[in-house]
């Protein structure tokens, strides 16, 4: 389990301290209270429409917070004005839900963007790079087809590999399963792990695919949509087993048994 | 067709010692007529079901009865006596309780708070304007102290589709333009014998006036739709917020690079307006016996370089109106499909109307100045 003291954890990569989240008078979640570590490999886990996307355009400071902060490394991201945190963003990788890949350039002019603006790197060592980042997510080959030039799945993948660019000290990959067969999910978890071994990378992935969240997270957050607000902190695999939250494990187990909840209405 | 087997639906409430019975019978089909409800409306959900004469059913029957649960509002909705497959389908319809919350505020509304909603969106609307204009004059003024940068192929681009590329209909209207002034005004000169003067007429009016206004309204509904429609797909699909969490700006990135385009063409597309718009004036003039050299000679006694430059200052203006409000009806539209509909519709709309006003205003300034 994880040592949640109450203050002051400087080792935390990321610190969120009561965080409360609103779309005007509706509160999606209220009093978050979690840290994650350095090299991490931490879960957003939830149930569908719970705030999982939300959560983490709070912690990217695209949407601000009804209430609480969220630091990276002790610093106060949501009290710096938005003019002064580019220095905080330049060290994230963010892949969206959608993949939101900008569509009127190529999937190599995607990876390259980022690496012409904010590095000095020439032009075929970009080349180089950005063929290395498409083999890693497995779309060798691609590198001039437009994003409405391939599937739905492929869009997420290159979505990473855009994430990925600027070897990022943190990584954050909205639900990058869902959509992709089992082998190439698979592949996502090894990449996912290659990649906090061999960057040092923190990575924060909201994900619901189960097999995922065993294979990769070390630690997680669970949002519970019933009583909106954080249902347990933890690793995953002990949380299944020992969390004292009904929702948690019977999310983790699946509902249990049966597919079809057998009356419970909660 | 219904066959001639097929019973009709019933459904009657019924008490039996206390509980509430309602008794299903005949074929819930989609095609059949509706339901024929008997007996006490009790208000309340039934406790049991009695299903003895019910026929063939599709979803009608789980439909009509979840409705009629979600009406009583029992605590814990009984399915006593159901067929086990409806059993099955409503116990997971009613799994998850309904979310009130999420359901849309009641309708009633005074008038005091409809009134104050509006004041409130229109309040914000000015300031989402004032917002806009504040963040694009930086991003100039970034641009001009060599800060802003933007990728300078993607700025010819939209060099080419707003300028080039809108060459074919704005040719065809000024000339259409230039030749009915040309025809109306030859009808009432010719009264006295003053033929000669369309060619006055149309010069000053296409250079003043029509030559810019009308360039201006044809790439409002060109490029400024153009503009609202990408940047609001963009932001629909995240695009911007991609920007954002790369360290890019997405004014310098996207409103500056549409800016400078629409001010560099806008003046080039309207005296290219101008001068079409003559040579329809000239065909006219040709076909009422005025040879085009004299046409032409004529014009040029009217139209100096300083009414030729005010068409040309004004269309400036106009270009950042139309880059302006086709980014920021883009930029702040809402995530689907439709709301980059309404958000093109809103900024041609809007730049049209700011174009006539603005150009109202020139043309009092220019009075006052006695130009
Ligand atoms: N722009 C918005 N305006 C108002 N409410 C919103 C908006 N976007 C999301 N919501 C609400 O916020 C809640 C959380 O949405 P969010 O997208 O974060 O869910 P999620 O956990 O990511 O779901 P999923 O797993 O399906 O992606 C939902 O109940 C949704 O109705
Ligand atoms: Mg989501």
């Amino acid at each position: 389990m994880q040592e949640t003291t109450a203050q002051a954890p400087a080792r935390a990569k990321i610190a969120v301290r009561g965080l409360t989240m609103a779309y005007g008078s509706f509160v999606v979640m209220r009093d978050l209270n979690f840290d994650v570590a350095d090299k991490d490999i931490f879960v957003i886990m939830g149930g569908s429409g719970c705030g999982k996307s939300t959560l983490l355009r709070h912690l990217i400071g695209l949407q601000e917070p009804a209430s609480g902060r969220v630091l990276f490394d002790g610093e106060d991201f949501t009290a710096t004005p938005a003019a002064e945190r580019a220095r905080f963003i330049r060290r994230f990788g963010v892949m969206y839900q959608s993949g939101a890949l900008w569509s009127s350039l190529t999937l190599a002019e995607n990876i390259a963007m980022p690496l012409e603006e904010h590095t000095d790197l020439k032009a075929k060592a970009i080349r180089d790079l950005v063929s290395y980042k498409l083999a890693l997510v497995g779309l060798s080959g691609y590198e001039d087809h437009y994003p409405a030039q391939i599937s739905g799945g492929m869009n997420k993948r290159a979505g990473i590999a855009r994430a990925m660019a600027l070897d990022p000290d943190i990584l954050f990959l909205d639900e990058p399963g869902a959509g992709l067969d089992p082998l190439s999910a698979r592949r996502l978890d090894d990449l996912i792990l290659r990649l906090r071994d061999g960057l040092g990378s923190t990575i924060v992935v909201v994900t619901h695919e189960l097999a995922s969240i065993f294979a990769i997270a070390n630690q997680s957050v669970f949002l519970d949509s019933a009583t909106r607000t954080q249902g347990a902190t933890g690793n995953p695999a002990d949380l299944r087993d020992h969390s004292d939250n009904p929702a948690v494990r019977l999310f983790l187990r699946r509902g249990g048994e049966t597919a079809v909840p057998s009356n419970t209405t909660p | 067709m219904i066959p001639a087997d097929v019973h009709p639906p019933r459904a009657s409430w019924t008490r039996d010692r206390g509980r509430v019975v309602l008794e299903l019978s005949g074929d819930w089909q989609r095609g059949a007529a509706e339901p024929e409800i008997t007996g006490e409306p009790t208000g309340s959900a039934p406790d049991a079901y009695a299903t003895a004469a019910l026929g063939d059913y599709d979803s009608t029957l789980p439909a009509f009865l979840l409705a009629r649960i979600r009406e009583g509002n029992p605590d814990k909705p009984s399915l006593d006596g159901l067929p086990p497959d409806l059993h099955g389908l409503l116990e997971l319809a009613l799994a998850v309780p309904e979310e009130v919350e999420a359901r849309g505020t009641p309708a009633e509304v005074s008038e005091i708070q409809k009134l104050g909603t509006v004041s409130i969106r229109t309040w914000s609307g000015v300031r989402s304007i004032v917002d806009f204009t504040g963040h694009s004059m930086m991003s100039l003024g970034r641009f001009f102290t060599g800060r802003a940068h933007f990728r300078s192929r993607e700025f010819w681009l939209i060099v080419q589709q707003c300028g080039a590329q809108a060459l074919p209909i704005v040719s065809l209207i000024s000339f259409l333009i230039g030749l009915i002034m040309a025809f109306v005004g030859n009808v009432q000169l010719a009264n006295f014998g003053a033929s000669l003067y369309v060619a006055d007429l149309v010069g000053i009016a296409m250079v003043r006036e029509m030559g810019v206004v009308m360039t201006a309204i044809i790439v409002s509904g060109r490029t400024g739709a153009a503009f609202a429609a990408h940047l609001g797909s963009m932001k629909a699909n995240q695009e911007i917020d991609a920007l954002r969490t790369f360290g890019f700006n997405p004014f310098d990135f996207l409103v500056l690079p549409r800016m400078l385009a629409l001010v560099l063409m806008m003046p080039l597309l309207t005296i290219y307006a101008n001068l079409i718009g003559m040579l329809g004036g000239m065909l006219v003039g040709a076909a009422v016996n005025i040879p085009p050299a004299l046409y032409w000679y004529e014009t040029l006694t009217v139209v100096n370089l300083e009414n030729a430059f005010l068409g040309v200052f004004k269309s400036v203006f106009f270009g950042i109106v139309i880059a302006m409000s086709g980014c920021l009806q883009g930029m702040h539209a809402g995530n689907s499909s439709a709301a980059v509909g309404q958000a093109t519709t809103r900024a041609v709309v809007a730049s049209i109307t700011t174009i006539i006003i603005l150009d109202s205003a020139f043309a009092v300034i220019f009075t006052l100045l006695d130009i």
